[in-house]
């Protein structure tokens, strides 16, 4: 690494900062009379992928205690070790002062570890009182309902969510849902509970509901909890103590009480920013807009605007990087600009026109796009990779008589190219494009979007999961398309990825635009706490200075 | 194990993986056996339903062959019940391409007969080219609007496709009865209510010499159009990605509700000519026998077929033979007409099962070291 790399956050208000949070010396597990749970150097590899590298965590009796990191950051892979549904690869585990092995999810349920996971594992058509006696582990052969329903009725009295057991779930609000899974493992006698994202499918009314119902038990039952989630907010409301981690790295514990918002922000993020930009070819002077959005809205799958009035606008030879927690839009921005879902307000302008990503109109502005999970979003799985890298031009003249008759010799030749100049690994272009692994299928539909010459590129989280050399071969991909002249849209939850590749970049939170700032005069603390979704909207009115050629134009 | 070495230039010679030797099947052959497995599990079973009915079954297979290709007779035979199964396959199969499971092909016969019957009374005088013409391709506009129904419904109501498409069959064969039974009835039909001759003069003739008439002529040309549409036009491009991914289809630009309507138009068609052809060419009005049940019969060959219209024709052949046995079944061993009934929904039944084994066959290692770990030790 010849590239220098520095430290962007010398202020002596961060030190400060800083301070606080010194990490609650993992490297010397005691075990304490208070500690419920601990977990020590637990490591975790997958393949290529280092999940977790020498983690340990402390949660302690009748407190809750957020798990706080990016995606990937290997919170998820932490509890399923912790659950036994991996075994790690080195690391141990106490609970209340025993040893436990992580063997299997039974062994942890038997020892009264329950989980809530983020998607709900009810049965819909069951009714309450059914989905509680399911999920029991003991389920004998004949069950007596009638007695089963009584007995659950008389311990619902004593919790904090009181549901009618005769409900189906099917009729639950998604709250409702949620409480009757933290119900479920109440009932099931958890000492320690763990929620993956317990508030992700929750309105916020709803979540405040559930979590502060959690911090009750935890405060007057002695409940341990150990939450995992990304929501600033939500730390600082309802956790005790929590532990950040960062790319399946220990960054430490601390108490809430000792911490703020923007600190939490910046041990996610790292205290370094490492800047290594990309060699590129600069440009002075003002640039024409080739992509600009106004007031552009988009609603998410529950009908809410997680797109919130964005404008913004991408010049010619700039990657215009959107920095952000997961989950803040972002998904459902990629969305509308691919064509995969509608605007609910505004406009999407290409070259100063008004573009519907119609065929007719993505052609004609050569507006592509690599959306993140390719394969779910990107590609027909059990296509051929031959037809799935036709996607762009199927009906082009070259590879169709009459734009109508396919001529499948040309489109062989044409992705044998491909397949060579973007060096994807196949057996051929006949294979089924899901038969190819997570950073070929990424190349390949790399090389479909920028097989023809390319003019607007979003691009999402486009190294997600790869390992370094596949990340090398597509950034450098992104970076050369952007020197030959194409705007960059570049979304991304990885910060380091946003510094090195963005000529200029946004953070967005709460589907708004809250920050905008250039890698090289980036400050971590404004980021972080734009991140946090503390402050000021940038006006929607505001020109920045590239597309003021096009707005005065 | 040093013979293993002798092997090694076979893998050396070329960089891909040996597929003949463990590994992953190609598509096609990977069909042909499934289709051809599940074709012997069900002929075994049919076997314990012959057993089981106190025949000797090698005898009653015998018996179906010579009712089905036996001879020139039971060929024509064959052929004259396959020409609609050729086409209401089609009315499954095109919208399965684009991920719908369309099973409102005997609505679409019903339908695409009553209007073919209609337009040949309006036409009676006029040239027969010309009355045939009009019949038939009313016969596909009813169809093609009856299955697009279903196709609207789905993509913008959210209605289950199957669910409407199965409905939308009773409601076809209540408007056939309510018109027949009244403002639609000749009077002359007294046993069999039926809709007004379209005229012997307009009737579709037959192939030749034989008793095949022109249906059969459309259903193949029919398929292999649509063969050409589905698998070499980038039409059939788009039905693969909206029936693959829609969310990928969306990202290509592809307007994926039309796609879908388009998909069951065209397959509704087909399956409205099919009525249309079975009164031009065979009963010459309308009435009840146009619901013989080709439309579930259809279903089953584009299963077999597994969606692609140029397997349809042997398939289609292959149903109509056996239903084709049925009289001759009846008369040489006393077995109930249902007989014919059982054997398509043992057949069905098990393609459906033998779906789950699609991509859990393997070639066996004849080999066990010529892997591609020889590959790389080399």
């Amino acid at each position: 690494m010849n590239q220098s790399t520095y430290d962007t956050s010398l202020k002596p208000a961060h030190r400060a900062a800083n301070s606080k949070l010194s990490p609650s010396q993992a490297s010397t597990p005691i075990s304490t009379p208070e500690a419920v749970l601990e977990a020590w150097h637990i490591s975790k590899r997958f393949g290529e992928l280092q999940a977790l590298d020498d983690v340990s965590i402390r949660l302690r009796s009748g407190s809750v205690h957020a798990l706080l990191g990016e995606n990937g950051a290997g919170k998820s892979t932490l509890v399923k070790c912790i659950m036994g549904y991996y075994q790690p690869d080195s690391g141990q585990m106490t609970l209340a002062g025993k040893e436990h092995l992580m063997q299997n999810p039974r062994a942890a349920t038997r020892d009264g570890i329950g989980m809530v996971y983020q998607h709900f594992t009810l049965i819909d058509n069951m009714t309450v009182a059914e989905n509680i006696v399911v999920a029991r582990p003991d389920l004998p052969f004949a069950v007596d309902w009638t007695k089963e329903a009584t007995a659950i009725q008389a311990k619902m009295e004593h919790m904090p969510f009181q549901l009618d057991c005769q409900r189906k779930v099917s009729g639950l609000a998604t709250g409702e849902k949620q409480k009757l899974e933290i119900v479920k493992q109440l009932l099931l006698d958890t000492k320690v509970l763990i929620l993956d994202e317990p508030t992700s499918v929750l309105t916020p009314v709803e979540a405040d509901e559930v979590l502060g119902e959690i911090r009750k038990l935890a405060v007057e039952q002695g409940l341990s909890v150990l939450m995992i989630t990304h929501k600033f907010r939500e730390v600082m409301h309802y956790a005790d103590e929590v532990t950040v981690l960062r790319k399946g790295k220990l960054v430490g514990s601390v108490n809430v009480a000792d911490t703020c918002p923007e600190a939490l922000a910046e041990m996610m993020m790292g205290t370094r920013l490492e800047i290594r930009p990309q060699p590129r070819v600069e440009i002075t002077g003002a640039k024409p807009a080739k992509l600009s959005l106004h007031q552009v809205s988009v609603e998410n799958d529950q009908g809410l605007l997680a797109v919130n009035g964005i404008d913004l606008c991408v010049g010619e030879r700039e990657i215009l990087g959107i920095a952000g927690v997961s989950g803040n839009g972002q998904a459902e921005l990629v969305a509308a600009l691919s064509g995969q879902r509608s605007l609910a307000g505004g406009a999407i302008r290409v070259d100063g026109e008004q573009y519907v990503p119609t065929r007719k109109q993505i052609a004609k502005h050569r507006v592509y796009c690599l959306p993140e999970e390719p394969l779910r979003n990107a590609c027909v799985p059990e296509l051929s990779l031959a037809l799935n890298l036709s996607l762009r031009n199927y009906d082009s003249p070259e590879t169709a008589w009459f734009r109508k008759i396919m001529r499948f010799g040309v489109i062989r030749r044409r992705v044998k190219k491909l397949i060579e100049r973007f060096n994807i690994k196949t057996t051929g272009p006949n294979e089924p494009i899901g038969s190819l692994s997570g950073g070929n299928v990424q190349r390949a539909v790399l090389a479909r979007e920028l097989s023809e010459e390319v003019n607007v590129l979003v691009v999402a989280n486009p190294c997600f999961g790869l390992d370094f050399k596949a990340v090398r071969a597509i950034r450098n991909q992104i970076m050369e398309a952007r020197n030959k002249g194409a705007a960059v849209l570049l979304i991304s939850e990885d910060l380091d990825e946003i510094m090195e590749l963005s000529d200029r970049f946004l953070v967005i939170s709460k589907g708004k635009i809250l920050h905008e700032s250039r890698p090289l005069e980036a400050d971590i603390i404004e980021i972080g706490q734009a991140m946090a979704g503390q402050g000021q909207t940038m006006s929607s009115a505001k020109p920045t200075e590239e597309c003021a050629a096009w707005q005065s134009a | 194990m040093t013979d293993q070495r002798k092997f090694n230039y076979r893998t050396l010679s070329s960089d891909e993986p040996d597929n003949l030797f463990g590994g992953a099947m190609p598509k096609a052959l990977e069909a042909v056996l499934i289709t051809a497995g599940a074709l012997l599990i069900s002929v075994l079973l049919v076997a314990v339903f012959f057993l089981s009915a106190g025949h000797q079954p090698v005898e009653v297979f015998h018996t179906i062959y010579r009712g089905a290709f036996g001879s020139w007779f039971s060929w024509q035979n064959t052929l004259v019940r396959a020409a609609p199964l050729l086409l209401t396959a089609l009315c499954t199969a095109i919208p399965a391409r684009a991920g719908l499971i369309v099973i409102g092909g005997e609505g679409a016969v019903v339908l695409g007969g009553l209007c073919a019957a209609v337009t040949g009374f309006q036409f009676l005088g006029a040239p027969p080219l010309l009355a045939m013409t009009a019949m038939l391709v009313s016969g596909c506009i009813a169809g093609g609007l009856w299955i697009g129904l279903s196709g609207f419904l789905r993509h913008y109501r959210g209605v289950n496709e199957t669910i409407s498409s199965l409905l939308l069959n009773y409601i076809a064969i209540a408007v056939l009865s309510f018109l027949v039974f009244g403002i639609l009835r000749d009077p002359a039909t007294l046993n069999k209510p039926s809709t007004h001759s379209i005229g012997a003069g307009n009737m579709l003739g037959t192939l030749g010499e034989s008793s095949v008439h022109w249906g059969f002529g459309f259903g193949i040309l029919f398929c292999v159009l649509l063969w050409f549409l589905c698998k070499r036009m980038t039409f059939g491009y788009e039905l693969a990605l909206v029936g693959g991914n829609p969310r990928a289809a969306r990202l290509a630009g592809i307007p994926v509700g039309r796609v879908i309507l388009v998909s069951c138009l065209l397959g509704g068609a087909a399956a409205g000519l099919a009525g249309a052809i079975e009164v031009v060419a065979v009963h010459g009005r309308a009435n009840a026998s146009l619901a013989a049940g080709y439309g579930y019969a259809g279903i089953l060959v584009a299963f077999l077929a597994r969606h692609n219209p140029l397997a349809i024709v042997p398939f289609a052949i292959l149903l109509g033979g056996i239903q084709a046995s049925g009289g001759l079944l009846q008369r040489a061993h006393d077995l109930p007409d249902a007989t014919v009934a059982v054997i398509q929904g043992l057949i069905f039944l098990v393609i459906l099962a033998s779906e789950m084994m699609y991509g859990k066959l393997r070639f066996p290692r004849l080999m066990p070291f010529r892997s591609n770990t020889t590959l790389k030790a080399t």
